[in-house]
């Protein structure tokens, strides 16, 4: 049944690269994906999703789909959502329809193949099936010195990638096997026993494989720039959903098969998630566009979904950190689609992004100033959100093992430094919406239009799962027990 | 049938082929290649019956001393299959590419000296046939010979382009040299071992203490064969004379040629990766191949501007690759595919993509009149249905997952990190890697760039049904390449 999830937005792909009008046919495509991908998140326990085709023999390849377990319902709920939403904010220039939107349901059906795989081969062949459109976009139809951006994201993507690959393959050949649930039941009872040196270079490879592909610190400067030059759906999708999943395959692959090698480098994970908050938070406080700075606040929140992987890595007793994880992927992907939604819209109702041409917006249009307000407080981790959640149980779950007698470890030292990003937030979300929206109008703004009735039906479509989150944390929660 | 018929079949039909076409009137020479594609197809179904001396251990025909030179085993029928399936594919894309081969070999028009061109192939692909079963050094010499006699008539074809004249000696000069390595080679083996028989030459172990004039000759062969499969220390020959060559030679060149110098050299080196004396000097000699042919092949692809040009760097390239699974030397076990199996596999989804690749490149290279990467200028908006096809089969030769060239880089990878070959993982992926950017730069430019002038390529029947098989195969076979390992068990 997972399958249909998968195929249908390549299907409506090939559809409409064939000539089916684009803009109806993807907002059918996603909008069945949402149904359905809801649906099949909160009934995952459901064998009925499972789905696999024998693709080659010897050695045993399957392209199967399946919830593997909760994480995976959540990360799909989080794809069709955000699918939907970008589909529905996409505005394809002129001649270009079939590419636009082609690219866009071609992305969506990577990122769920992969997120729903449950054969390592598939998996990794998802995640760069997404990849490619993402390129094209920005090199075809980016802003900017797209170019550039487009080759930059090209290698840095690629390396990530291929390191990555060398990481699963040497996995599944110590494994023999590449079904990724049969991996995990034998790393947990013994019947795959991967000494610890080898651990430790499989890790190292998963680390910077998935890492780049996260943005991990330093192999993050690619993101910022590709989020900003990007089209609207296309960072909503790669920064929302696809991004992902690099950490989705730290928690799925990397934890539970080779949890002492990941040990052995919670140290520099630790550092470098902290350059992810602290670096390049300074960075974005430092920006003079809405849109990079937003890439690079996209950035620096990945270093508290890492701490709440580095707190389920530090010991096996954590029960916290995966959850938190989670919660915060979802929490952030949503938000941050939401937030390049609105940058979108404010640039076509405005014909700029730059600070420094813009202010006083909150007048010519109240709405879209609601809105935005509402997604950078949801973005800054205030209450009632649920990144605060999220971040929340973050910092909690590096605490889970704290005992007064010990005295704090590194995990706890650096959740205390992680602490002050929320504080960085604050600075740069504040002073970009003040830029913005505050103070007199100015030329571009004055005649600005407020949010249509079209723009609005995507940005409820991604606050309202913040907000319902936020308040009842448990509907996710329940789904990862 | 016993299966030396095979042989035996294909060059009778070869030589009927040469005997009717002096019959055929001048304008339809065209018949000529069809009716070789028949035979072909005919000689491919008998093929898959053929049987060898074990399926009928009783009969008379098994006990021939004929199988002490000849075996038929899976290997050996898959490439049978094999150059069977190429030279059909090249001989069906000879015939769409007769004007350019009137117009160079007669004049524009007159199809008078285009006959024998879809005859030579057949008897190249006997040769390739031959070699899928030689057992012994020999026979598979002579058989090779065929094969390389053949491509020096088809590579200076077109008696009247300079291209090709020159192509047709440079493969010549170094195809001879090439030949010369390799007798020189096989000379110092049957010295040493005392046998050219394949199945008899593991038996040297117990005759030679000083292993030295052994690996000497071997290294010889295998210097002689990189000419065939396009690999450093020999691969100085492949850009010019593909550039030269009739854009189908190119084709039935860069498949067919270098998949039979694969099958032979997977013969030859069998017995001597099975022993302890020699295993580890040459896998040692093997990886230093594929390591110095992958960087070359990748690195000097990158400047190209000829596509054609291009596709000859790519295939030393892919024969780096292919060499890198063979310097794996690992056994197919009982979960996983050893070294020879992924050299089939890789071979028979590189077939898929670069035949598709080159019918598109013959007419454009007919319409366009040249084979430039910038005369596919705009080719995505003149033709979108095409360019997509050509993305799809260069993204597939790039190593895109999903499409049958990821298949096989990803078992070479496989292989290559399971045996600990880490230097050759890390030059596989700078060249996986330098494999996108020269490849896309192809797809750059039937999307972004602006065409010189909007007409649209028309292609022939016959060459819009081979594409859309060939890439409706690329991206079967990338998520179920299942039926292609059927054929190797």
């Amino acid at each position: 049944m997972l399958s249909i999830l998968v195929f249908l937005p390549i299907i409506a792909a090939v559809a409409v690269m064939l000539g089916a009008p684009a803009r109806q046919t993807s907002i059918a495509a996603a909008g069945a994906n949402l149904a359905l991908g809801l649906w099949a998140a909160f009934s995952w326990k459901c064998a009925c999703w499972s789905f696999s085709v024998p693709v080659l023999e010897k050695p045993a390849l399957n392209l199967s789909f399946g919830m593997q377990d909760g994480i995976s319902a959540v990360m799909i709920a989080l794809s069709v959502l955000v699918t939907l939403a970008a589909t529905l904010n996409a505005r394809a220039p002129e001649g270009r329809e079939k590419l636009y939107y082609s690219s866009i349901l071609l992305i969506a059906a990577g990122a769920i193949g992969a997120f729903a795989s449950t054969d390592l081969f598939f998996f990794f062949a998802f995640h760069e099936l997404a990849l490619i459109p993402s390129f094209l976009m920005i090199g075809i139809l980016g802003r900017g010195d797209r170019q550039a951006i487009a080759w930059k994201i090209t290698i840095y993507l690629s390396l990530g990638s291929i390191v990555l690959l060398a990481g699963l393959v040497w996995l599944a050949n110590l494994a023999g096997t590449f079904d990724m649930p049969e991996m995990v039941a034998m790393a947990k009872d013994g019947r795959l026993v991967i000494d610890p040196a080898t651990q430790k270079s499989i890790a190292a490879l998963l680390i910077v494989g998935f890492g780049s592909l996260v943005s991990l610190f330093p192999m993050h400067s690619w993101a910022a720039p590709a989020y900003a030059s990007a089209p609207a759906p296309v960072a909503m999708l790669h920064a929302g959903v696809l991004k992902k999943f690099g950490l989705y395959g730290l928690i799925r692959v990397a934890l539970p098969i080779v949890p002492e090698g990941m040990q052995a480098w919670l140290g520099v994970l630790l550092v470098l998630l902290l350059g992810n908050l602290l670096w390049c938070g300074m960075v974005t406080i430092s920006q003079k566009r809405f849109d990079s700075m937003l890439g690079s606040a996209s950035v620096m929140h990945m270093g508290y979904i890492f701490l709440g992987i580095a707190a389920a890595i530090s010991s096996p007793e954590n029960t916290l950190g995966i959850p938190a994880a989670v919660l915060l992927m979802f929490a952030h992907g949503v938000s941050v689609a939401l937030l390049f939604g609105l940058a979108d819209r404010i640039e076509r109702a405005t014909g700029s992004l730059d600070f420094a041409d813009l202010g006083g917006l909150a007048k010519s249009a109240p709405a879209l100033a609601f809105t935005v307000g509402f997604a950078a407080f949801t973005a800054m981790g205030l209450t009632v959100s649920a990144n605060f959640v999220g971040e929340v149980f973050v910092f909690l779950s590096a605490f889970q093992q704290y005992t007064p007698a010990n005295g704090l470890d590194a995990l706890q030292i650096t959740c205390i430094f992680a602490i002050w990003g929320v504080v960085i937030s604050a600075v740069y979300m504040l002073r970009a919406f003040r830029g913005m929206f505050h103070g007199p109008p100015v030329d571009a703004t004055r005649n600005a239009p407020d949010l249509t009735l079209a723009d609005r039906i995507p940005a409820l479509l991604l606050a309202i799962p913040l907000l319902c989150v936020g308040l009842y944390p448990n509907l996710l929660l329940n789904l990862l027990r | 049938m016993p299966a030396y018929y095979l042989e035996a079949l294909t060059v009778t039909l070869g030589l009927a082929l040469l005997l009717a076409e002096a019959f055929v009137p001048s304008k339809s020479k065209a018949w000529v290649g069809i009716a070789a594609a028949i035979g072909l197809g005919a000689v491919l179904f008998i093929t898959t019956i053929a049987i060898g001396p074990e399926a009928k251990p009783g009969s008379a025909w098994a006990k021939w001393p004929l199988w002490n030179f000849y075996q038929f085993d899976s290997l050996a029928r898959f490439y049978k299959i094999f150059a069977l399936v190429t030279t059909l594919l090249v001989v069906l894309m000879s015939i769409d590419y007769r004007k350019i081969l009137a117009r160079f070999t007669e004049h524009a028009g007159s199809e008078n000296g285009t006959g024998e061109f879809y005859a030579l192939p057949v008897f190249a692909c006997a040769g390739m046939m031959w070699l899928a079963s030689a057992k012994d050094l020999a026979g598979a010499f002579v058989a090779l010979e065929l094969v390389t006699v053949t491509f020096y008539i088809l590579v200076a074809y077109m008696r009247r382009n300079v291209g090709s004249l020159e192509a047709g000696v440079k493969y010549l000069i170094l195809g001879a040299l090439s030949t010369g390595f390799l007798v020189y080679g096989i000379a110092w083996v049957y010295g040493t071992t005392g046998t050219m028989s394949l199945s008899e030459i593991s038996n040297f172990k117990f005759q030679i203490s000083n292993p030295a004039p052994l690996l000497f000759g071997i290294a010889l062969v295998m210097v002689g064969l990189a000419f065939k499969i396009g690999a450093v220390p020999m691969q100085v020959w492949i850009p010019d004379v593909y550039q030269g060559a009739p854009t189908p030679v190119t084709a039935f060149l860069s498949v067919g040629s270098k998949a039979a110098g694969f099958i032979l050299l997977v013969r030859f080196l069998e017995p001597f990766l099975a022993s302890d004396l020699t295993r580890g000097p040459v896998l040692k000699l093997l990886i230093i191949l594929a390591i110095a042919t992958l960087l070359f092949g990748n690195l000097a692809a990158i400047p190209q501007t000829n596509f054609k040009r291009l596709l000859g760097y790519s295939s030393i390239a892919h024969a780096g690759f292919l060499l890198l699974a063979l310097a794996c030397g690992t056994p197919p076990e009982e979960n996983s595919l050893g070294s020879v199996q992924v050299v089939s596999l890789y071979l028979a989804t590189y077939l898929i993509m670069t035949l598709g690749v080159f019918f598109v490149l013959a007419q454009v290279r007919i319409q366009r009149d040249g084979e430039n990467i910038s005369d596919f200028n705009g080719l995505g908006k003149s033709n979108p249905t095409l360019a997509l096809a050509l993305t799809i089969l260069l993204a597939a030769l790039a190593g895109m997952p999903l499409t049958a060239g990821f298949i096989g880089k990803f078992f070479v990878f496989s292989l290559a990190v399971e045996a600990g070959l880490w230097a050759g993982v890390g030059v596989a992926f700078i060249a996986a890697a330098a494999g996108f950017y020269y490849y896309l730069k192809v797809v750059r430019a039937m999307w972004w760039a602006e065409p010189a002038d909007r007409q649209p390529v028309t292609l022939p029947v016959i060459s819009k049904a081979c594409v859309a098989a060939l890439t409706l195969a690329t991206l079967v076979f990338g998520i179920w390449p299942q039926p292609i390992l059927a054929l190797l068990r």
